[in-house]
């Protein structure tokens, strides 16, 4: 049974005050917050286990070891991947995919294209222009419609031969929209492009099977699921992890170094070079089983629910204006008020304890569709309340008052 | 006026208010109140990089001092800029490279100093200085 009161009282944090009032936390699409469990972890780690991995012979090593590869396995096991040694850990989305942009700076030629949503965060732009930079590849942009949703008959048209990559985020971060990933990849396949699904923001939303997707690549950040910041995961199917070269050089990444030649490592730590993020792998593991205890399906339900409410409330504000309105999408709520800049509701939420992120949200070619400098968004997770609700909207119509 | 002494005066009027939302309120007020850029001006050179909103600002000597003038497109911005051109407009580019920036700090805006890249303050402060140390290098 889901008791939004119950699992409160999991995070701390919900407990402070901010300016004087309590905080109310709605800056989930940003980072989500961290709950006792997964700190009681974090803590016994570096009382109890601390020591590097996978060389030592001592038992703190092993037991190490041991905790950071059954996280692995907790991972593998969640998005149903076909195997533990495709989940290479990183430092978070970012990370997982310059991987595979360096990868494919091997693997793309002239003239060869790469397709990219139009409602793609920088991350996930920035590295393919400059993987087409160094190839010469041609990045195409599949556009969306004023509603925040793609325009698959457009991709239909843009996809060819030449395409050899297609990358879309599975939820807009900016907007929330959620995207037609299973159509994307299946007519990225029929032609022959590896797909990579940036799952960033659907992660704390939605389970996503890998085996069923049959997706080329999928990233994770586990701080948006309730994880620490600095640890993440990049899926790659096994025979795409083979052809790619690594990334980095350095230990962990070897099988045997000569001064003429080194072998590299058998997956996945071909590209885990160096010490990685042990605790926060291991942490990472806590967070999934942390949100499965509690259960995607009423995760979901709940969030759809405060979604509607906030989406009903925010709408009652005169001159309010909500961006993305998608038909499915997650509980973030993008919104300006008439003749007001964002930034300036921004800082007076935070005067009165509400945390909403404003600006262009890392996806400055949606605020330039919209031409807005950008939008106050207030992203709500399954801890928040109607009441948090209540409180945003109350707050919005003070600040609108006090700038009007 | 001298510098410090206009910051102090600055300082001993937010002073007098009780909270922060009649200090946001007063500068908003003072937001209206700034000396506004010419049109001309208004271009994409001239915007300060390092803010989440636009802020536009333009220097020029006028008898050995530096008169500054501004805008911007959120209101709260405006007001922090009308607050520093207080304090360092008509004042010599030699007296703005030398002034210290604390009063910032002291009428109860220090939020907006923070290094987070959604507010520019740190980034505004450095252009005025910068528009400062150009003019005081044509003046030598």
């Amino acid at each position: 049974m889901f008791d939004v009161n119950k699992i409160r009282k999991d995070f701390p944090i919900l407990n402070r005050e901010v300016n004087g009032k309590p905080l109310v936390y709605l800056d989930n699409a940003a980072t989500s917050q961290t709950p006792q469990q997964v700190i009681d972890v974090i803590v016994s780690y570096y009382q109890n286990n601390n020591a590097n991995i996978h060389r030592g012979v001592h038992t703190l090593s092993q037991e190490a070891t041991d905790m950071y590869e059954q996280a692995r396995v907790k991972i593998q096991k969640h998005f149903n991947a076909a195997q533990a040694h495709e989940i290479i850990l990183t430092s978070g989305t970012t990370h997982s995919i310059n991987i595979v942009a360096n990868g494919f700076s091997a693997l793309i030629k002239k003239g060869d294209e790469i397709l990219v949503s139009a409602m793609e965060h920088h991350s996930n732009i920035v590295p393919w222009q400059m993987l087409c930079e160094r190839t010469g590849g041609v990045l195409k942009v599949i556009p969306m419609n004023q509603e925040g949703e793609l325009l698959m008959e457009v991709y239909d048209e843009l996809l060819c031969e030449k395409t050899k990559l297609v990358f879309c985020n599975h939820i807009s971060n900016a907007l929330g929209t959620i995207n037609p990933i299973e159509e994307i990849i299946e007519k990225a396949h029929s032609v022959g492009a590896a797909v990579l699904i940036d799952g960033a923001q659907a992660a704390p939303h939605v389970i996503a099977d890998m085996q069923k997707l049959d997706v080329d690549f999928y990233t994770v950040s586990a701080h948006k699921i309730c994880g620490p910041t600095g640890v993440g995961m990049l899926y790659g199917k096994e025979a795409w992890l083979h052809k790619l070269p690594p990334y980095q050089g350095g230990g962990e990444m070897i099988a045997e170094v000569t001064f003429e030649k080194t072998t590299y490592a058998g997956l996945p730590h071909k590209f885990e070079a160096g010490t990685p993020n042990i605790c926060g792998g291991i942490a990472f593991g806590a967070a999934l089983d942390y949100m499965n205890a509690i259960g995607f399906d009423d995760i979901a339900a709940y969030e759809h629910e405060l979604l509607a409410y906030a989406t009903e409330k925010l709408l009652e504000i005169d001159g309010l204006k909500i961006y993305g309105t998608a038909k499915n999408k997650t509980s973030v709520i993008s919104f300006n008020m008439e003749g007001i800049h964002p930034y300036d509701i921004g800082s007076i939420l935070d005067k009165l304890g509400v945390a909403v992120r404003t600006g262009h949200h890392c996806a400055q070619p949606i605020m330039d569709f919209y031409k807005i400098p950008g939008t106050v968004r207030a992203s709500f997770c399954f801890y928040n309340t109607k009441d948090e609700v209540n409180a945003l909207v109350d707050a919005v119509r003070r600040a609108t008052k006090m700038l009007s | 006026m001298h510098i410090q002494k206009i910051q102090k005066e600055i300082v001993d009027e937010f002073a007098m208010f009780e909270d922060w939302m009649q200090r946001y309120e007063y500068m908003i007020d003072l937001g209206k109140s700034l000396p506004l850029i010419d049109a001309e001006y208004k271009t994409d050179d001239n915007i300060i990089k390092g803010c989440q909103s636009k802020v536009w600002v333009h220097a020029e000597l006028k008898e050995n001092k530096l008169v500054f003038t501004a805008d911007s497109d959120a209101i709260i911005t405006k007001g922090i800029i009308a607050i520093l051109i207080r304090a360092f407009s008509n004042q010599s580019p030699a007296d703005i490279i030398e002034a210290n920036t604390d009063f910032i700090d002291e009428i109860g805006l220090k939020e907006h100093l923070s290094l987070t890249r959604a507010n520019g303050l740190v980034s505004m402060i450095k252009q005025l200085k910068l528009y400062a140390v150009g003019y005081q290098t044509q003046l030598n």
